[in-house]
């Protein structure tokens, strides 16, 4: 890999540099939330119901405040007063959208098991887990519904009695003439899919610290969160809590993948028992609690019908999403779905279209954003229907693809948005000769015509994905409560060094090194001489966070154009120090040349420091901010090619390749990009094969723990053939797209068509994820009986 | 009263010392006997580099070298180790210049948010002690008590064969 020091000046973007996160994850010496303890500092635990849906008849502490090291216990009806707000909902779609009062602890009614009942503050870690057992609650069990559609139906259990429904909303999105183009159809296919519900497991569990400061009321919270920025506004809305007295920091984050891009009871909690106690309150999750308490992802029924021409030409989508939200509305439970919304005509050219999403309540834990949020669903959904076609038209599903494929830039699609830029066709030729496409047919035929209990089956799935989230005139018309701007702010220190203060928060992305990148090349500076802060409301006040592969196309251009504003700062005063016009001035790499002399910006932030030969008028210091809005979303497309080999005996699937190539756009740091596109793909191939959050009749998590839920090591992955193609987006001057979610947003859906793909001989096309032994082994039964 | 049948019952609970050397040093410990030795570690010695991701024993993030071999921290009671040599992820650079394996993690982006990583470092070192030239595949298997949900493993087997001498 290349060290900065062969690296010249202002050629640093685009290049492999190693990361500057590293030194201190490698050595032990970064510092979660469970490795800071402060003076004083006690110990929350909660108490959970252990019934999906409960009348709480009695709470009583008295047991627990016995216990050795016992300072405070709590029911919610004890807090309930502390509540200014519900825990926040940023998100309601539709002006009718059934929002519950969703407190940190539940009063009267628990409503999935998990859910906070009683709290217990206690000396040390081990005396509030035991005392929080000894908190004595009567529960009288009530009915219960787990499953959307059923939670649907009349008669059944209702989650929150108070809206007589266990509808949240239902949310439409209609163009063109959708019935027309069914009824005209040569060809129609209706299939149906089960999105699972997954749960994240990011490797570091939640945590939180409070630490208060009674003499002026305020309060700092260290918390393991995407999103910093976005948990101080919400929590002062909640607790009271004055904003400007709220400071929140995301120390090192581990991993978050949407579960931690959330405002949780337990932040609230420690917040207002710091507060009321007076005392530093520190709490962290365990796993199996966190399986019930954080949210989870997916949990969606998809009905999807395409309207074709007898070529395969598509003409109208028609996609329908039941989901299951939960229990409650988390901060974008509600709009999660809805960020697929758009997406559902995938990378195709498509007349009419019409999305419809209903939002249902069960008495399970919220479900919220997981990495690709929607974007995964919609993928899914759309590629598999594209070979469910094909194959009613006895065509090549590359053909069928490429005969509908987006051709022209910018392309408005059939959801009314528009994409930036792309070469569909690129990417896929890449992917087919990474692949050897023929090579592998002929084998999958080979083993067909000898019938080889082990059969081969090639998965495509040629996404499109939108993300950079977003321009915040569009997130105001969907009703999402937010703007979807960034901030970036750049300070030339005296001394020549650079400090970029930036407002997205990471937890494993790489910003530091990236916006370092981007900052060095555009202040012709060394790579190693600036620093990048972030997650603290106290040093970086501005901020939307991290999520939606947002952070490099719209907090990477924030960056990017306050660097540009510092360099117009430093062109006045190198104009006026030299003597020359401004527009005289060359600019390369860090350095004004003009009239014969030259000045670097490392002098101009001196002599802005010094400010003792400004232009009239000129405020001293180098240092500029900028809030970027974007304009559009950003469009990432790619060609990923799952080949698996079936037992056609056991049910066994085995990933044998995995073929990606992704148009992310330009690329700061390729390095970083690969590492996204891995993680993402593992995560997409571990729900398309193994993962599965099972709930039982009475809404207990069968799948409590990591024992029984399947998180994929590296002896269940395989390596995988990465290549890139690059159509720069011409709405932003990084010409950057987002890969933070791409390799999640394509993967499901190739690894389950090649799984299909396998299956076809045998008559099996109807089959959901995971594609376990035991599913496809029960598929194979069923079709030869 | 209180105060004494306080200690009464502390007394009752500690086992008396225990002697661990961590790192190179000999630290004489009074333990509980339910204290796991990743929290002895982390609490009573401030070395908070060895992370928990788990309460199952699933996902390794706690591994640390017991008398030379990987084990999961949090499996084993502080008191079962009286006696041995632990090494942590801090003790793994010598004046201060990194562990091969931290370096081959570095170099082949073997770590994204860093919270698995010393877990798979101290696991991987322990590897590479008993199999120095493992296969791919010999890697994947050591590996598998080890969970990582940001790289997809590929670039940690990457760093485990750079490591080991093999061109990657
Ligand atoms: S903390 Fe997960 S295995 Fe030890
Ligand atoms: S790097 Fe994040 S869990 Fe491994």
């Amino acid at each position: 890999m290349a060290t900065i020091t062969e690296l010249e000046v202002g050629r640093v973007v685009g290049a492999p540099l190693d990361r500057k996160e590293d030194a201190a994850l490698l050595t032990g010496q970064a510092k979660f939330v469970d490795d800071m303890s402060l003076p004083g500092m006690v110990w929350m635990a909660v108490v959970r119901s252990p019934y999906a849906h409960a009348r709480i008849a009695m709470v009583n502490v008295d047991g627990a405040l016995a216990h050795r090291g016992v300072i405070a216990a709590f029911s919610g009806d004890e807090l309930a007063d502390e509540w200014q707000a519900s825990l926040p909902c940023a998100w309601l779609p539709t002006e009718d959208t059934a929002q519950p009062n969703h407190r940190p602890l539940a009063v009267d009614e628990a409503r999935y098991v998990g859910d906070g009942v009683a709290v217990v503050i206690a000396e040390s870690r081990s005396e509030a887990r035991d005392a929080a057992e000894l908190v004595q609650i009567d529960y009288d069990p009530l009915p219960t519904v787990i499953d959307a559609e059923k939670a649907l139906e009349d008669g059944s259990p209702l989650v929150h009695e108070e809206f007589g429904t266990n509808r949240c909303y239902t949310w439409n999105l209609a163009t063109g003439e959708v019935d027309e183009e069914f009824a005209k159809a040569d060809v129609t296919v209706k299939e149906r899919y089960r999105q699972q519900r997954l749960i994240p497991n990011a490797i570091e569990p939640r945590g939180v610290i409070v630490q208060p400061f009674p003499a002026t009321g305020e309060l700092t919270m260290w918390s393991s969160t995407q999103v910093p920025h976005i948990a101080r506004v919400t929590l002062s809305m909640v607790t009271g809590v004055p904003e400007a007295k709220l400071r929140v920091v995301a120390p090192a984050v581990g991993g978050g993948f949407g579960s931690k891009l959330n405002v949780y009871a337990e932040e609230a909690l420690a917040l207002v028992l710091a507060r009321r106690l007076g005392r530093p309150i520190k709490w962290i999750e365990q796993r199996s609690e966190g399986y019930q308490s954080t949210t989870h992802g997916r949990d969606q029924i998809q009905e999807i019908e395409l309207a074709a021409t007898s070529e395969g030409k598509i003409r109208a989508v028609r996609a329908k999403l039941t989901v299951n939200f939960g229990a409650y509305l988390q901060l974008v439970t509600a709009g999660t779905p809805l960020l697929g919304a758009w997406l559902y005509s995938g990378a195709y050219d498509v007349a009419a279209y019409d999305f419809e999403c209903t939002g249902v309540f069960t008495n399970t834990t919220p479900t919220d954003a997981y990495r690709g949020a929607g974007r995964p669903e919609a993928t899914y959904a759309i590629e598999r229907a594209v070979d469910a076609l094909a194959r009613k038209l006895g065509k090549d599903p590359l053909e069928i693809r490429r005969l509908n494929f987006l051709r022209e830039f910018p392309a408005t699609i059939a959801s009314g948005l528009t994409v930036d830029s792309g070469d569909y066709d690129a990417h896929l030729d890449a992917a087919l000769e990474i692949l050897d496409h023929d090579d592998i047919r002929r084998q999958q035929s080979e083993r067909r015509e000898r019938g080889d209990t082990k059969q081969v089956g090639i998965g495509f799935s040629t996404y499109l994905e939108m993300c950079g989230l977003a321009p915040s005139r569009v997130l105001g018309a969907i009703r999402y409560g937010a703007g979807g701007w960034d901030a970036a702010t750049i300070r030339f220190l005296p001394t020549g060094t650079v400090q970029v203060l930036i407002g997205t928060s990471p937890h494993g992305q790489s910003h530091v090194t990236t916006f370092s990148q981007i900052v060095a090349e555009r202040l012709g500076i060394p790579y190693d001489d600036v620093e990048v802060l972030h997650g603290d409301t106290a040093v970086a006040p501005l901020g939307m966070d991290t999520y939606g592969s947002r952070s490099l196309t719209v907090g990477g251009v924030a960056a990017y154009h306050a660097a540009e504003r510092i360099i117009d700062k430093a062109r006045k005063i190198a104009a006026h120090q030299l003597e020359v016009g401004e527009d005289e001035l060359e600019y390369e790499n860090g350095t004004f040349s003009g009239n014969g002399n030259s000045l670097t910006t490392k002098e101009l932030a001196l002599q802005a420091w010094t400010a003792h030969n400004l232009p009239d008028g000129m405020e001293p210091g180098l240092e500029a901010s900028f809030v970027y809005d974007p304009p559009n979303f950003s469009w990432p497309s790619g060609t990923h090619i799952a080949v698996v080999e079936v037992d056609t005996e056991t049910g066994d699937v085995d990933l044998i390749r995995y073929v990606a190539v992704d148009d992310v756009g330009s690329v700061i740091n390729p390095r970083v990009v690969e590492g996204q596109i891995h993680g993402g793909v593992a995560q997409g191939i571990a729900q398309a094969l193994w993962e599965e959050a099972v709930y039982d009749e009475d809404g207990n998590l069968v799948t409590g723990s990591m024992m029984n839920y399947m998180v994929p090591s590296a002896a269940e992955l395989p390596s995988y053939e990465l290549g890139r193609t690059e159509t720069p987006s011409p709405t932003n001057p990084l010409g950057v797209k987002g890969v933070g979610e791409t390799g999640t947003i394509a993967s499901t859906a190739a690894v389950m068509n090649a799984v299909v793909d396998a299956l076809v001989p045998f008559g099996v096309t109807d089959l959901d994820m995971p594609a376990t032994p035991e599913r496809v082994w029960r598929a194979l039964e069923e079709a030869r009986t | 009263m209180l105060a004494l049948s306080f200690s009464l019952c502390r007394k009752e609970l500690a086992v008396g010392q225990v002697s661990i050397t961590v790192n190179g040093a000999e630290h004489i410990l009074e333990l509980e006997p339910r204290e796991l030795l990743v929290y002895v570690l982390r609490e009573r010695l401030g070395l908070t580099g060895t992370n928990v991701g788990c309460d199952t024993s699933s996902c390794g993030a706690c591994t640390v070298l017991l008398d030379g071999e990987s084990v999961k921290s949090c499996t084993l009671l502080g008191v079962q180790v009286d006696g041995h040599e632990i090494t942590t992820i801090e003790g793994l650079a010598t004046n201060g210049t990194m562990h091969p394996v931290q370096e081959a993690f570095h170099e082949q982006h073997g770590l994204q948010c860093g919270y698995c990583t010393p877990g798979f470092i101290m696991a991987a070192v322990s590897l590479l002690d008993e199999t120095p030239n493992p296969s791919e595949e010999e890697i994947r298997h050591a590996l598998e008590g080890n969970l990582c949900r940001c790289t997809g493993y590929q670039n940690i087997v990457r760093a485990v064969q750079a490591a080991a001498g093999v061109e990657v």
